[in-house]
């Protein structure tokens, strides 16, 4: 079995466990929509000023979805002890993490990529800014799955993981919110903003690289905990 | 092991043993508290009464003092705990976890103070408590990320894993602390640009700068001297059913 076998049977284990618990995959998608429905009616439906505020709204969303998600990445494994078997396995763990990682990115960040059109058009997002949107959704979800791993490997050992899960984790998603928010704004003013792609570009490949490594580390510590 | 002469080797070694550690400690402690004192009084005088006020902020400037080396602290302390945190991953030294963690509440303390020295600053210089400037966003930032340490710390029961949790923690901030950073600036900025570390010619006066770097090592001895007093702490804690730890406290006179 080489090393990219082992990467693709864990990406395909998960997503069969996710095809197998629906209800869990719809659920960051379902509070997604429902957040961004939560603003029109809590600061009035004003159509310019949510015209204005759409991109952070979407953005600020796609964060909390993420991070409600993140969970789930490496809990039921923990539960059952396969996790131990994965770090037990002759292949680095970086990889066959960065596996789970893709697998959790696929059954979570994608489908908020998909419903995203559907909520620009709720928020009257102007049709130019639409592409750059799906553009920075594409480049900054993978990251916060890939920075989450990192925070929720640290924290999967603990009963009452949650709160300081997104004490760890939110603080180091503000560059990603920054510049995928700004790109949107720019873009629906008709600006280039090829400054900001090329940043999440460089998150992106940045993160790709560097998190699994920690995510490893810290798996191997919870366990042994 | 090329470069360091045997001494120092043999000086860290001799460090990473906890009842040498702690001796060491009580033997500096003193002489800290006077060079911390003789600092901070010369800082204090030089900064409150012999420099000139400002010509466009009065006397307001003042609080620089505090300020500056605060925040300068912050960022310095962080960095320290990410070194500790590598030497404890990689060479597994209790002490430097000890210290990773000793010092993290003193960097939060001193990201706090900046903060709020800042703010005080702030409202008769700017007209508000709070602005969303590039600088105090990423100090909150850093606060925030100075909280996550203390709070994982805490949460986990075994105090030597929390540890390493701890220290990959502070691995991953401190390489996303200069992302942060500059993704903020990038996104606002209204601070006042730096005027101290600019190379060729600092534009502040030397009558203002020399307080300002008195104060700002009178800081860092503060820093050691706290740091040292909550790795003591924490060390006795950690080796409670050791020999020297239970002769420590029986000297001490307590428990």
């Amino acid at each position: 079995m080489t090393m990219f076998d082992a990467f693709s049977a864990i990406v395909r284990r998960d997503l069969v466990l996710a095809m197998r618990r629906r209800s869990e995959v719809a659920n960051p998608v379902l509070f997604f929509i429902l957040v961004i429905t939560l603003f029109p009616l809590g600061i009035g439906a004003q159509p310019k000023l949510l015209q204005t505020i759409a991109p952070g709204i979407i953005w600020v969303s796609a964060l909390l979805a993420t991070m409600l998600s993140l969970d789930s990445l490496f809990r039921s494994d923990f539960d059952d002890g396969s996790l131990e078997q994965i770090l037990l396995s002759p292949h680095p763990t970086s990889i066959l993490v960065l596996g789970k990682i893709t697998a959790h990115w696929l059954t979570t960040g994608l489908p908020l990529i998909i419903v995203a059109p559907l909520l620009a058009v709720f928020l009257g997002l102007p049709n130019q800014s639409l592409s750059i949107l799906l553009l920075t959704l594409l480049l900054g979800t993978p990251v916060l799955s890939l920075i989450g791993a990192v925070g929720v490997a640290l924290t999967v050992g603990l009963r009452r993981g949650g709160m300081i899960l997104s004490l760890l984790v939110l603080p180091l998603y503000v560059p990603v919110l920054i510049f995928a928010s700004n790109a949107v704004e720019m873009a629906a003013m008709g600006l280039p903003v090829n400054a900001q792609i090329s940043f999440l570009i460089s998150v992106f490949l940045t993160a790709l690289v560097l998190t699994p490594w920690p995510t490893a580390a810290a798996l191997k510590m919870s366990i042994n905990s | 092991m090329f470069l360091v002469p045997d001494a120092v080797v043999r000086f860290f070694h001799r460090m990473a043993s906890p009842p040498h550690f702690y001796a060491f400690t009580e033997r500096l402690m003193p002489w800290l508290t006077v060079i911390f004192t003789l600092l901070i009084v010369a800082g204090l005088y030089g900064g409150l009464y012999l420099a000139p006020a400002d010509y466009q902020q009065g006397d307001s400037y003042r609080i620089i003092y505090i300020h500056v080396p605060a925040a300068w602290m912050s960022l310095f302390i962080y960095v320290v705990m990410a070194i500790t945190g590598g030497i404890g991953l990689i060479w597994r030294m209790k002490l430097a976890e000890v210290i990773l963690i000793s010092s993290a509440p003193i960097g939060a303390s001193f990201t706090f103070l900046a903060l709020v020295t800042g703010s005080l600053w702030g409202k008769p210089m700017w007209g508000a408590w709070w602005v969303w400037d590039a600088r105090l966003t990423s100090e909150l930032i850093l606060l925030f990320l100075y909280l996550g340490v203390i709070g994982l710390y805490g949460a986990i029961d075994d105090k030597r894993s929390a540890s390493r949790a701890v220290a990959i923690l502070a691995l991953v901030g401190v390489v996303n602390i200069p992302i942060i950073h500059y993704s903020v600036e990038w996104w606002n900025t209204l601070h006042q640009g730096p005027t101290v570390t600019k190379m060729d010619k600092p534009s502040i006066h030397v009558s203002m700068l020399t307080p300002l770097l008195l104060m700002a090592l009178a800081f860092k001895v503060y820093y050691v001297i706290a740091m040292m007093l909550r790795a003591q702490v924490e060390l006795l804690q950690r080796e409670r059913n050791s020999q020297w730890a239970k002769a420590k406290a029986l000297e001490e006179g307590g428990l």
